[in-house]
């Protein structure tokens, strides 16, 4: 098993006629994901590399049987085009763009909610799981399959962890990037839930950063609901406050919000904190050995 | 993007909300300029964006024209530091308003709840003062209330939030249409925080804004263009070059030079860097899909703050190919040259050709490590203590 993306996704492409769309596009293909189609308003009929494209997130979905929907669309068309997904009989969409004003993504979360369809991002690298498919832009040479499950806030942070994981001969269920702005499809608690439920997961890793509180909402999770190991890291201690530093989401408002608040919160509850993402990696491997 | 106060009442004057008639200036002359048009008394305010300015001396009432050209050079050119030592920030404008004649003072707020993924409302007739104060010392007397976001927020709900929060019996009808119109102001002009501290009610009973602090989302400024032109202005010369480059960099005060690909991976280097003993100069996110000229415009932002004595790049390639990194080095190093050490750490999709090209360029100063936590270790070995 692995959690989100797997052997049945069935993924259709908005903006696979464009440039970024198509590189990651086919390289999701390239690794065995079976993507059925793209979608491009007005683009309808063509075809890239064999896959078909179509006019409508719900023609790939009644034609092509698409039950996945990633999201490669420029940030201002690209929460119509998670709404349409939306509305489109998927069950799950993975925004990839960045950029996507707040107000607007505060919308379509409750649309989504409301539609019971699993939204992942926006402002993410998306979902892999090792051997099986991997939906954006997430590099799946450095991951393995494996008993660990990976939720992250930061890319190239999880790409990090995730290649010492390997290095120390593990590997992962998923990787899950939530994404780091204000407002996301979905959170830790979300996730860890999903990993919860998953039998091939063995222990959780999950990396935060500084802003919101969605590390310390997962840290009570974690208590009350999570019987699993799970293993965290925190970026952000030396972010001075008021600074925003890339992700729109990291941005400290008082005292809630630091990366050490945070990292009390889950210390608090059982969680071990590694200091470095190499200490995270190292902790979580013998955490499992342990087992 | 934070709002000056000026910016954000001519937001809300827009909108329709009443604030008191004022003008901005630049210079001394300006302001005492600026306060005889206006007539006394009038306020003569520190235009930055931080809160505590009155306590910091950044607010001053002028009763005639000798006060306003004492307190205009008073407060032009002083630096302020926020009630959390944020800053300092120099001020450079003030902003020469009427004076009001305050018979109430309460607070009104709208924000952006990440955790709820709603908006928040906030009212208090304990205006004026610090609210977080309020909130600790006397919770009741702050009404919260999350705004449903699957209906319109009509004057009924806000008449009802305002109601609770005890306001004044007639101040009320007045106070609600002004929530009304904060939430107008949040939805269309895609503000995430909008603080009205002190809403005042004036000794004729009318209802004035009398502050403003308002944060706009910068990933909606594609479609708000007189907000973008602001925020387009930018002081710092460093985080303005960047700007121009489309890098994302945050300037510190430390002098070592950190570039990292992805916003956690470079908060997360500059941790390890302090770890290590070190004092971060900066956060610049070199992004994914990096090109070599991105590099060379990153290494040259790095440079020109003159306080750095040593920089680490570190990599993780994921769409980033370490080859194209190697290359902005190399590139870099005859464009610009590297006055001072380099240390760079290359891993993930292609770092072996990068590693190789780096080899074969023979860069002086140039140092590699295979490991983040020895990177660290190297770099703050190189750049010694901070001047």
């Amino acid at each position: 098993m692995s959690i989100i993306v797997g052997e049945h996704t069935k993924l259709a492409v908005s903006g696979l006629t464009g440039r970024e769309g198509s590189f990651h596009g086919l390289r999701n293909k390239a690794y065995g994901t079976d993507v059925v189609a793209g979608v491009t308003p007005g683009k309808g009929g063509q075809d890239v590399e064999g896959i078909p494209v179509f006019d409508t997130i719900r023609e790939a979905v009644e034609e092509a049987g698409a039950n996945t929907s990633m999201i490669f669309v420029p940030a201002r068309f690209a929460a119509a085009a998670i709404n349409e997904a939306i509305e489109s009989g998927v069950e799950t969409v993975i925004a990839i763009t960045e950029g996507i004003p707040v107000l607007d993504m505060l919308k379509t979360y409750w649309k989504a909610k409301e539609a019971g369809v699993r939204l992942i991002g926006p402002n993410c690298p998306g979902v892999l799981s090792p051997g099986k498919a991997n939906v954006g832009i997430i590099p799946a040479q450095f991951f393995e399959p494996g008993p660990i499950g990976v939720v992250s806030k930061s890319g190239t942070l999880t790409y990090q962890i995730g290649n010492e994981l390997k290095q120390a001969g593990t590997g992962n269920s998923s990787i899950v990037g939530i994404g780091g702005d204000p407002i996301v499809g979905s959170d830790f608690i979300d996730i860890l839930k999903l990993y919860e439920e998953d039998p091939e997961t063995e222990l959780i890793v999950m990396v935060g950063e500084i802003g919101g509180d969605a590390e310390e909402r997962a840290a009570e999770f974690i208590a009350e609901h999570i019987s699993k190991p799970v293993v965290a890291y925190i970026a952000g201690f030396t972010a001075p406050p008021g600074k925003q530093m890339g992700h729109a989401g990291a941005i400290i408002s008082g005292s809630s919000g630091t990366a050490q608040a945070k990292k009390e919160a889950l210390e608090a509850k059982g969680v071990r904190v590694g200091e470095s993402p190499t200490e995270t990696a190292r902790i979580a491997v013998e955490t499992l050995r342990s087992l | 993007m934070d709002l000056l106060e000026y910016q954000g009442k001519q937001l809300f004057a827009k909108h329709g909300i009443t604030v008191p008639s004022g003008e901005v200036a630049d210079t001394v002359e300006e302001a005492v300029a600026a306060a005889e048009r206006i007539g006394y008394p009038c306020a003569i305010k520190a235009q930055v964006q931080i809160g505590g300015r009155g306590k910091a001396g950044g607010i001053k009432i002028a009763e005639n024209v000798e006060e306003a050209r004492a307190h205009a050079d008073a407060i032009l050119g002083m630096d302020i530091v926020g009630p959390h030592g944020e800053g300092p920030f120099r001020v450079d404008q003030v902003w020469v308003e009427r004076g009001s004649d305050i018979a109430e003072e309460y607070y009104l707020s709208v924000i952006l709840d990440r955790g709820e993924k709603k908006l928040l409302a906030m009212v208090s007739a304990k205006g004026g003062m610090d609210i977080e104060a309020v909130a600790a010392e006397d919770p009741d007397a702050l009404v919260k209330r999350h705004i449903d976001p699957t209906r319109e927020f009509d004057r009924e709900a806000a008449r009802a939030i305002v109601a609770d929060a005890g306001l004044a019996a007639d101040a009320v009808d007045a106070a609600a249409e002004v929530l009304t119109k904060l939430v107008e102001v949040a939805e269309q002009e895609d503000a995430t925080l909008i603080e009205v501290n002190p809403l005042i009610v004036t000794a004729d009973r009318r209802v004035v804004a009398l502050d403003s602090k308002v944060t706009i989302d910068n990933n909606s400024l594609f479609r708000h263009e007189e907000l973008a032109e602001i925020a387009a202005d930018v002081d710092d010369p460093q985080e303005a070059m960047a700007k121009e480059k489309g890098l994302t960099y945050v300037k510190l005060d430390g002098n070592v030079g950190i570039l990292a690909n992805g916003a956690g991976l470079c908060m997360s280097t500059l941790d390890v860097v302090a770890q290590a003993g070190g004092a971060p100069a900066n956060f610049l996110d070199a992004g994914g899909g990096s090109k070599a000229e991105a590099i060379v415009d990153a290494l040259e932002v790095i440079t020109s703050d003159e306080k750095v004595t040593a920089i680490l790049f570190n990599i993780f390639g994921g769409i980033t190919r370490c080859d194209e990194i190697a290359k902005g080095i190399v590139t870099a190093s005859q464009q610009i040259g590297l006055k001072v050490p380099l240390v760079v750490r290359l891993d993930g999709t292609n770092s072996e050709e990068g590693l190789k090209i780096l080899a074969e360029a023979q860069l002086e100063n140039l140092h590699q490590e295979t490991t983040m936590l020895d990177a660290a270790r190297r770099v703050v070995e190189l750049a010694g203590a901070p001047a």
